[in-house]
């Protein structure tokens, strides 16, 4: 087959047999549950280490936590609230492909409840925690 | 004995002694993932959602929770799942990326060492805790309320 035949056979056939992985929902799906579960991942080992200062002193553990509180790491909890929802509902998503019979059947809708229940969840979180916020800046 | 399969042969496994370890893995993350949905979430509502949200998150909150063992195994169970969870995970990611050896190995190494002290560590931070310890004067408005007085 010619180049050019190839390539008009690739735009004929956009999502190639049996592979689930490349490109489209698959694909970008597995690029976020990979950048999410490594900022997870960073984000943990900082998180038992500003815990274990309850073992310290009362005055320890609320000194480092107040930095938790600031409005600027509030909107950062946002992300990382957002991250691991993400990474929780695609990891489901995930063990139902591999063990459901019709999971690589429905890869693509499953994608899609993934982001709309993730969108719900936000919906719920980002107000509540913009509260919390301002009721913290307005002391 | 003929090197090369017969043509059109079916695929067959080769056998392999002992335990499949990068099977054991693939499994732990799914396992250990459906337990961390129930303990994430739950511990994002309790913590971030409910009461003040992360602006209640003090000492005394902490102590209130370490008070009942019922929290305290939630945290460590959730502690050991999540960390051997991400280790792998992060296994897995230098396997795709460190083409080099050596560099393959040093970051896998520190992922791993970083993996089991903070295991140990927050063990022992959750299983030696004491809501009512003994503090200088200055610091006794900090302890929660059930705390006797010193
Ligand atoms: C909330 C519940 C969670 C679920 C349901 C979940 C599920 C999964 C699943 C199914 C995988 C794929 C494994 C594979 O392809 O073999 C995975 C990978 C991964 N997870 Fe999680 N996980 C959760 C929490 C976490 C946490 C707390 C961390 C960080 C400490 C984390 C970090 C990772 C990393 C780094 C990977 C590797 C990603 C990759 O290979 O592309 N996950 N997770």
């Amino acid at each position: 087959m010619s180049v050019a035949s190839a390539s008009r056979a690739a735009k004929t056939t956009p999502r190639p047999g049996g592979t689930l992985y490349r490109g489209h929902e698959g694909m970008w799906s597995w690029v976020l549950h990979r950048i999410t579960g490594v900022a997870i991942f960073f984000f943990l080992l900082v998180h038992i280490l500003d815990t274990a200062l309850v073992r310290l002193s009362p005055e320890a553990y609320n000194a480092v936590i107040a930095s938790y509180k600031n409005p600027l790491m509030g909107i950062g909890e946002i992300g990382l609230v957002g991250a691991i929802v993400f990474h929780a509902l695609n990891g489901l998503r995930i063990i139902a492909i591999d063990y459901w019979s019709k999971g690589v059947k429905y890869q693509r809708a499953m994608f899609w409840t993934v982001i709309g229940v993730w969108a719900l969840l936000m919906i719920a979180f980002v107000p509540r925690q913009i509260m919390v916020i301002l009721s913290e800046v307005q002391g | 004995m003929s090197t090369i399969a017969t043509p059109r042969s079916p695929y067959t496994r080769t056998p392999r002694r002992g335990i499949n370890w990068e099977k054991a893995g693939w499994v732990y993350m799914r396992v250990s993932g459906v337990v961390l949905v129930v303990l994430i979430l739950g511990h994002l509502f309790v913590n971030l959602v409910l009461g003040e949200g992360v602006k209640g998150i003090d000492f005394a909150f902490v102590a209130g929770k370490w008070a009942s063992p019922f929290w305290q195994v939630w945290d460590v169970l959730m502690l050991w799942l999540a960390l051997i969870h991400g280790a792998n995970g992060m296994r897995t990611i230098v396997n795709d990326y460190a083409s080099n050896r050596g560099l393959r190995v040093t970051m896998k190494t520190f992922i791993g060492l970083a993996a089991v002290i903070l295991i140990v560590l927050g063990t022992l931070v959750a299983t030696t805790f004491d809501p009512c310890p003994q503090v200088s004067p200055e610091q006794l408005n900090l302890l929660p309320s059930f705390c006797p007085p010193q």
